[in-house]
């Protein structure tokens, strides 16, 4: 029986090199901090996979702090960065109006409880930030601002945003970016970048679950989230997990075929176009990650399509939140102009390294027979 | 055939389920969020709403082995069952919203989709069976006659009864709750839900305070005499003695009994025992679950309240409303009950009481 996967921004095959490693290291004993030869042998594999991390975003190894997911980086930096501005009086948040939850929701919290005035930034319909918008907030606010959070790329429609922009406008304000999408499938350069943080996960470039790192300035002091045995810069306390570092490492230093998965995508697109022509790709007309495809289906709800893909043995998303399992309207789509309807019949096709034109054929071979049911189900 | 389940989270689902599954039927298990704004955890006796039932459900999805979705069905709730609900408190009457849901969500949203989807039918963990008979399949009551639930599908046509798989309806309780434990699912001893399952609480009268106000108005006796006051007529039932606060005695000093809500005067009206007695009881909006009843008189029985006796009746159809007489006068009867109408075990059809004499 078929199974095709094109979920792979939701979480995608841990690599051959990546399971070795994982494998092999878990059968090694040692804490890395102890200073005996077991926790030598341990810290050594780590340390060196700090390199090969560093080296792949082009940090120094002392700027990769590491945390459990993209989520826990993401919190370290928004919480951290805003907490330092408040010690001099800024207490103003900027972040784009597509973030991800593991950014909007820390924000949201801030501003529950820690007083923060949360600003966010409107897309365009392609989804872009509004950089007019932006640079009009700093040029009024810029001693408040205790960070700006936007991330690199949406994990929902793929659109990537001009960071580097975002960098100059902000003078000495830090900025944080969420470039867990981005890793691998695009070029990415903290230093180039030249932002303050920048957050990684493992698991959406063949790595394990559960090991994320937070790209850290050198010698940029933030609070902790976690207070302990002083691990990673005292920024991270908890005994690192050597196993899922090395394979992080392993499976970051593989090539990702950018150009094959783009063009898998791209015959997928023109397939939808032709198969169901009133569907309409998202932010088509930006700049994109080469795996990641946003189509709505006008007329259609998108978790009754999910069902029938599915049983139809194609695993998709919608790339949004669910709340107690119900999927909620994007607030990725809403904000670039779609109506709570429109968002709701959207869903995320996403595309990985191991993906081939065989697993686009199958999805081709069921969609249309999919869309015509699910809007018939919705007419009921 | 390919079936659906509606997985509320609670046992009997999850045992209904299981047991499509192992008829040979292709089922999926579907729970549904009634609730636009779910709470966590249960609390008191509800046993659906909240997002620990939902993850009880895709538990027993998974052991059973069958895929699992959630549906948002919380508009059409809201719409169908809990505005109803209001509007029949409003009017009066007192409505039974579990009846509400099985005709207006249940075997009708959920089928209605299931059937666009390319399903065949809705299985669910109700106690009540169906037959094959000269009628076509028809309704009857589950064999655990305590647990017996074919009061609240006394709602669904032939066509919604033709879409309905009920497995449980051969089973007591406490077998399916051994059969549950035999069968790994950790929701064996969960415990039953008899309170409705959108009021948090369970205080139905705190919950319609809020949301219908709690306008004082006046209690009187049969003449009309103020003997007293209440604060929301919608909150009394009609054959009530406790809780109303009358400071006029009657002459012999026996009790007295709420007797009609009127909520256009915002008037409830009390009276001796005797006068809650009724003989006759019509209903609107029939709904027949086989052959249609007719003026022809026949003898049958009428069940008034979901867990209430059957009653020895004479029934027919005037036209528009249907009619049944018992043979044994009932004390306090509220508007907006359904009278269910039985033929031994099988149900002959319903309808929404709105006259009492």
């Amino acid at each position: 029986m078929p199974s095709i996967y094109v979920d792979h921004a939701a979480t995608t095959p841990l690599s051959p090199a990546a399971l070795k490693a994982i494998t092999a290291q878990l059968q090694e004993l040692g804490n890395p901090s102890s200073l005996h030869t077991h926790g030598r042998a341990t810290r050594k594999a780590l340390e060196d996979a700090r390199e090969a991390i560093a080296l792949q975003v082009s940090c120094l190894p002392s700027e990769v702090i590491f945390t459990a997911s993209g989520t826990e980086a993401n919190n370290i930096a928004l919480k951290g960065l805003w907490w330092n501005g408040k010690a001099h009086g800024k207490k103003v948040v900027v972040i784009s109006a597509v973030e991800h939850h593991a950014i909007l929701d820390p924000a949201h919290w801030l501003e529950t409880h820690e007083g923060a005035e949360v600003i966010q930034v409107p897309v365009d319909v392609h989804g872009v930030i509004d950089l007019d918008f932006l640079k009009d907030v700093i040029m009024k606010r810029a001693d408040e601002i205790a960070v700006i959070s936007i991330m690199h790329s949406n994990n929902e429609t793929g659109v990537i945003q001009p960071i580097q922009e975002v960098v100059a406008m902000a003078g000495k304000i830090p900025v944080h970016t969420d470039a867990v999408q981005s890793f691998k499938k695009v070029p990415l350069s903290y230093k180039d970048l030249g932002v303050t943080a920048l957050t990684l996960s493992a698991h959406k470039v063949g790595g394990p679950l559960g090991i994320g790192a937070l790209i850290l300035r050198r010698a940029y002091e933030i609070p902790a989230l976690l207070h302990g045995g002083g691990q990673e810069r005292e920024i991270r306390s908890g005994t690192l997990n050597a196993p899922s570092i090395v394979a992080f490492s392993a499976a970051a230093t593989e090539k990702y075929p950018s150009a094959e998965v783009q063009n898998l995508r791209d015959n997928f697109i023109k397939a939808v176009h032709q198969a169901i022509p009133d569907a309409y790709v998202n932010g088509e007309a930006s700049q994109r990650l080469p795996g990641i495809v946003n189509v709505t289906f006008p007329g259609t709800q998108s978790d009754t399509l999910l069902l029938l893909l599915d049983n139809a043995h194609v695993s998709a998303s919608t790339g949004s939140a669910c709340s107690a399992g119900v999927h909620e309207a994007s607030h990725v789509l809403l904000a670039m102009g779609h109506t709570e309807a429109t968002a709701q019949s959207s869903l995320r096709f996403s595309f990985g390294a191991a993906s081939t034109q065989a697993d686009v054929d199958f999805v081709m071979s069921v969609l249309p027979d999919v869309i015509s049911t699910g809007r018939a189900a919705h007419l009921k | 055939m390919k079936l659906i389940a509606a997985m509320s989270g609670g046992v009997d689902s999850a045992v209904a389920a299981a047991r499509a599954v192992e008829a040979g039927h292709e089922v999926i298990g579907v729970h549904l969020a009634l609730a636009a704004n779910p709470q966590k955890y249960r609390s008191g006796a509800r046993g659906c709403c909240t997002i620990e039932d939902s993850h009880d459900a895709r538990r027993a999805a998974d052991v059973i082995g069958i895929p699992f979705y959630i549906w948002d069905m919380a508009e059409e709730f809201h719409d169908g069952v809990v505005e109803d609900f209001l509007a029949e408190y409003s009017a009066g009457r007192t409505p039974n919203p579990c009846l509400r849901c099985n005709e207006k969500i249940k075997f009708a949203a959920v089928l209605d989709r299931a059937r666009a989807m390319g399903y065949d039918g809705v299985v669910t963990g109700h106690y009540a069976r169906t037959e094959i008979g000269p009628h076509g399949k028809t309704l009857h009551r589950a064999v655990d006659h305590s647990k017996d639930q074919s009061y609240v599908l006394s709602v669904l046509t032939i066509e919604q009864i033709n879409g309905a798989i009920f497995p449980l309806g051969d089973t007591t309780k406490v077998d399916i709750r051994a059969e549950a434990e035999r069968r790994g699912l950790a929701v064996a001893q969960k415990p039953d839900s008899h309170d409705i399952c959108f009021v948090p609480s369970g205080d139905n009268a705190g919950w319609l305070r809020d949301r219908l106000g709690s306008e004082v108005g006046p209690i009187v006796d049969q003449d009309g005499n103020k003997i007293g006051e209440h604060k929301g007529a919608y909150t009394y039932t009609i054959g009530q003695r406790k809780g109303l606060g009358l400071t006029v005695p009657t002459a012999d000093g026996s009790p007295r009994f709420v007797l009609k809500i009127e909520p256009v005067s915002n008037t409830v009206v009390v009276g001796a025992r005797e006068d809650l007695a009724i003989s006759t009881m019509r209903g609107e909006r029939p709904v027949w679950c086989g052959p249609a009843v007719t003026s022809e008189h026949k003898r049958g029985f009428v069940q008034v309240r979901a867990h209430g006796a059957a009653l020895p009746c004479t029934y027919f159809f005037d036209g528009t409303l249907l009619v049944a007489t018992i043979d044994e006068p009932l004390l306090g009867l509220a508007t907006g009950q359904a009278m269910v109408i039985y033929d031994g075990d099988r149900v002959v059809g319903s309808a929404t009481i709105c006259e009492t004499q």
